[in-house]
């Protein structure tokens, strides 16, 4: 290379950003490790509970509408691919309600005389007002 | 993005959103969608969830559970695509389809509840 004159060679700087690198990070990153994959499904619990809430609209657009309505609805939640869909969509919404309530000990961490109380005392009402919730829930609507 | 500013009223909308959803959809999803339909349980008559459904505080507690799950998903699911697809320069189109779907399912359960009755 000693044959090149120095003005014909072009060098191209890049900027200098030090603290730009980052090491280039697949879309799938989250398929890698279990727990990235917990991350992504506890994150998409999201979807069902907007799901949940679509349902409950129509329910009500359906009691609007009268007994016919309602009748149909009911027939559109006994349909096989609905009635799959609705149990995946517990089994989402009831792993939002575990690993929520799993968080507070991290989110609220309770100190009785100087010492951090054990994580699952702190979990544990949250649990009792789950069941409470649901007794009340499921006593007004089946009474 | 939103400002810095809104962070943390959007967060506080997603964290009330993320209460009321763990503790109330799991038995509503269950009793509506799963045990009614698959005949484990009596589904209730119509006239009784009119019954339910025409008391005030009823139709306060389906408005805040509509809005605030609304309001949660829209948080969290913003998120997700960030995180999890690496889609940055669609974020505004993002923010807005996911607060924009919120506010209109909140109007739309403000709607049906105001007039059910």
């Amino acid at each position: 290379m000693g044959a090149v004159k120095p003005e014909t060679i072009r060098v191209e700087y890049a900027e200098f950003h030090p603290r730009w690198y980052r090491p280039p990070v697949s879309v799938y990153w989250w398929l890698k490790q279990r727990q990235y994959l917990t991350f992504i499904l506890r994150e998409l619990s999201s979807v069902f509970v907007a799901l949940f809430v679509v349902m409950t609209l129509f329910q009500l657009w359906a009691l609007k509408k009268g007994p016919e309505a309602y009748a149909q609805f009911q027939q559109w939640l006994q349909s096989p691919l609905v009635i799959a869909l609705s149990i995946i969509g517990l089994f989402f919404v009831v792993f939002h309600s575990i690993t929520w309530f799993n968080l507070t000990p991290s989110a609220m961490p309770v100190r009785l005389g100087g010492k951090r109380l054990p994580a699952f005392l702190v979990a544990a009402p949250s649990y009792v007002a789950w069941a409470v919730v649901s007794a009340i829930v499921a006593w007004l609507v089946l009474r | 993005m939103a400002r810095q500013s809104n962070e943390a009223f959007f967060w506080v909308l997603f964290s009330a959103g993320g209460v009321v959803a763990a503790l109330l959809i799991p038995v509503q999803l269950f009793l509506f969608a799963i045990a009614f339909p698959l005949g484990w349980l009596p589904a209730p008559s119509y006239e009784h969830l009119m019954a339910l459904v025409r008391l005030p505080l009823v139709r306060i507690y389906l408005f805040v559970l509509c809005c605030l799950s609304l309001f949660h998903w829209a948080h969290r699911f913003r998120y997700t695509l960030y995180d999890g697809l690496q889609v940055k320069h669609l974020n505004e189109i993002i923010f807005t389809l996911c607060y924009g779907g919120a506010v209109i399912g909140t109007m739309v359960a403000a709607y049906l509840l105001w007039t059910i009755a």
